[in-house]
C-alpha cells in the first residue's frame, strides 16, 4: 500500500500514468469475464430477460444486477473513506442529481436499441470478435451513433 | 415463466465478478466504470486520456476471442435478430448512451450503487424501453426481425 501511495508523487507520474492503463486493461477484462459467465454476452437470452409479457420470461439476468451491485455497493463505499484514489488526486464520482429530458430521451433510446438487437456495449464490443456480421454490424452502429452525437453535440 | 432456462448461480457470479471489475476501477482511478462513457471517450481522444481507454476495451476483447475459444456458447449471436435490426439497434444504443450519459454499467451498476437519482431514473427508463420494445417485435414480428 506504501508502495502504491508513492505512485502518486509527481516523480512517479510515468508509473502512475502506466499502472493507470494496466489496471484500466485488468479491469476490462474482469469486466468481460464477468459479463460472459453472467449470461449477459448472449442476446437471446437478454432478450428473453426483457421479454417479461411472453409467458416464458427468464429472470436470471435481473440477478446479474443484483450480484454486481451488492458488490460494488459495499465496496464503494468502503474505498471512499479513503482521501484519494490509487492512481489520482481525487475521485471522479458524478454529483449532478437534476433529471433533464436528455437523460430520460437517452435512456429511452439506450433500451429502445437494447430490447431490438438483445446486446448493450460491453457485450457487443465481446460478441463482435467471433466476427459474426450481426454484431460486428452492432458494434458499426454503436461507433456511428456515438460519433452522430458528438458531432450534432457540443461537449 | 422459462426455468429451464434459469441460470441464477452463474448471473449473480458473473454480476458480483462485474461489481469487483467496477470496485477495482474506482479504487485504482476513482472513476465510474461505464462501458458506454469509456468508449465514447474514444472518439474524441484528449492528450492523456486515451490509452487506458483503448486497454479497457482491449481487456474486453480479449475476453471476446478466449471466450470464443473455451466456452463458445456463452458468446452468441441472436437467431432472431437479422443484420438491420441488429445496424439499428446499435446506432440507437450508441446515441442514446452518450445523450443520457450511461448504459447498463455506468447507470445500472455504478449509478444505483451509489444510489444516484440519475442513474435510478434512466435504469427505470431503459428497462421499461427494452421491455416494451421486445413485446411490440413479438407481438408485431412474432420475435424475429
Amino acid at each position: 500500500m506504501k508502495n502504491l501511495m508513492n505512485l502518486l508523487s509527481p516523480a512517479n507520474s510515468t508509473t502512475r500514468a502506466r499502472a493507470f492503463v494496466v489496471g484500466a486493461g485488468v479491469t476490462g477484462i474482469l469486466f468481460g469475464v464477468g459479463l460472459v459467465l453472467s449470461g449477459m454476452t448472449k442476446p437471446d437470452k437478454v432478450i428473453g430477460f426483457l421479454d417479461m409479457f411472453g409467458g416464458a420470461w427468464d429472470p436470471s439476468l435481473g440477478l446479474v444486477m443484483v450480484g454486481a451491485i451488492a458488490v460494488h455497493a459495499v465496496l464503494f463505499r468502503v474505498i471512499l473513506r479513503r482521501k484519494s484514489p490509487l492512481l489520482d488526486a481525487k475521485f471522479h464520482v458524478p454529483t449532478r442529481t437534476d433529471i433533464d429530458p436528455r437523460l430520460v430521451a437517452g435512456a429511452a433510446l439506450f433500451g429502445i436499441g437494447w430490447g431490438l438487437g438483445g446486446v448493450c456495449p460491453g457485450p457487443g464490443l465481446i460478441g463482435a470478435t467471433s466476427l459474426a456480421s450481426t454484431l460486428l454490424l452492432f458494434v458499426g452502429g454503436l461507433v456511428a451513433g456515438m460519433a452522430l452525437f458528438q458531432a450534432t453535440n457540443k461537449a | 415463466m422459462n426455468w429451464t432456462a434459469f441460470t441464477p448461480t452463474t448471473a449473480l457470479v458473473g454480476g458480483a465478478l462485474i461489481g469487483l471489475a467496477v470496485s477495482l476501477f474506482f479504487v485504482l482511478t476513482g472513476r465510474v466504470a461505464g462501458i458506454s462513457g469509456i468508449v465514447g471517450g474514444l472518439l474524441s481522444p484528449k492528450p492523456g486520456d486515451f490509452a487506458w481507454r483503448l486497454a479497457f476495451v482491449a481487456g474486453l476483447l480479449v475476453v471476446g476471442v478466449v471466450a470464443a475459444l473455451v466456452a463458445p456458447e456463452m458468446v452468441t449471436a441472436s437467431a432472431t435478430r437479422g443484420p438491420v435490426a441488429m445496424a439499428v439497434a446499435g446506432v440507437v444504443v450508441g446515441y442514446g448512451t452518450r445523450l443520457g450519459n450511461g448504459c447498463t454499467s455506468g447507470h445500472g451498476v455504478c449509478g444505483i450503487s451509489r444510489l444516484s437519482i440519475r442513474s435510478l431514473v434512466a435504469t427505470g427508463t431503459f428497462m421499461a424501453t427494452g421491455i416494451l420494445t421486445v413485446t411490440i417485435v413479438r407481438l408485431a414480428f412474432g420475435g424475429a426481425l
